[in-house]
């Protein structure tokens, strides 16, 4: 699925990293714990979250991953969205909640992020 | 084995926002030198975590790196409180974090498992009041 995709069917509003919605990923996770990211995590995608501090793009950033989504309304600090930008992720923020916008991806084939247990 | 390159960094432990910033530049530099994107990524996170642990418990510390053609050895070093039961602390979900900590994404009780997992050589050594220096290393080829 591109990014593109992804930023229209949960009407995202892009707020760093709007030359790479042509990129395909293929998985996501949910979790407002980092802690729990960096130890099930495998494969590369996409982040959904309804934290928000610096550690969600340093945590997408060590995973590899191309692209957060800031659920329920949340915003990004000035200083989140340059170190997004810095290290190359899409930010994205939505108004629905964590549960709607993973039922919405998974049901247009977005993939639970591959995992391996700690 | 001799080492390519040496790398020192200071953790602010003061600054949690600022945690992670030694495993980015870690990795950028690993990145720099060529080294395979897992071992990148296995590093990073290791670092990661140990840095996080190192601003949540101990008032930061530091993080030494020795890149090595086969090998890539990090040292992870602070003056806390030392670990009580590392056994403990090695158990998934087992955690003295706080519920502000907790609130900020972090001490799920998965940091040191997770290192563990990461890496191919994990030694904790630590003593109450006097401090932990974790040193980790992960094969190359």
């Amino acid at each position: 699925m591109k990014i593109q995709e992804i930023v229209a069917l949960i009407d995202a509003e892009v707020k760093s990293g709007s030359d790479k919605l042509e990129e395909e990923v293929s998985s996501a996770f949910g979790s407002d714990m980092m802690s729990e990211v960096l130890a099930y995590v495998q494969n590369q995608g996409v982040l959904l979250t309804g934290l928000v501090n610096e550690q969600i793009i340093r945590t997408a950033a060590m995973m590899n991953m191309y692209c957060i989504i800031m659920v329920r309304g949340k915003q990004p600090t000035d200083n989140m969205v340059e170190m997004a930008e810095d290290n190359d992720l899409v930010l994205l923020t939505t108004e629905r909640t964590l549960y709607e916008t993973s039922g919405i991806l998974y049901t247009n084939g977005l993939n639970p992020a591959g995992h391996s247990y700690v | 084995m001799s080492d390519i390159i040496q790398l020192h960094y200071d953790v602010d432990g003061t600054d949690f926002a600022a945690a992670g910033e030694a495993s980015m530049k870690i990795k950028k530099e690993l990145r720099s030198l060529g080294f395979p994107q897992d071992v990148i990524r296995r590093i990073a996170i290791a670092v990661y975590e140990g840095e996080i642990n190192m601003v949540i418990h101990a008032d930061g510390g530091t993080a030494d790196v020795n890149v090595g053609l086969d090998e890539i050895e990090i040292i992870l070093a602070d003056t806390g409180p030392g670990i009580p039961d590392v056994e403990k602390a090695m158990q998934k979900g087992w955690s003295t974090a706080s519920e502000e900590v907790r609130n900020s994404g972090f001490g799920a009780g998965m940091g040191l498992p997770n290192m563990k997992k990461n890496t191919d050589e994990m030694v904790i050594d630590t003593e109450v009041g006097v401090g932990t220096t974790i040193r980790m290393k992960v094969y190359v080829a």
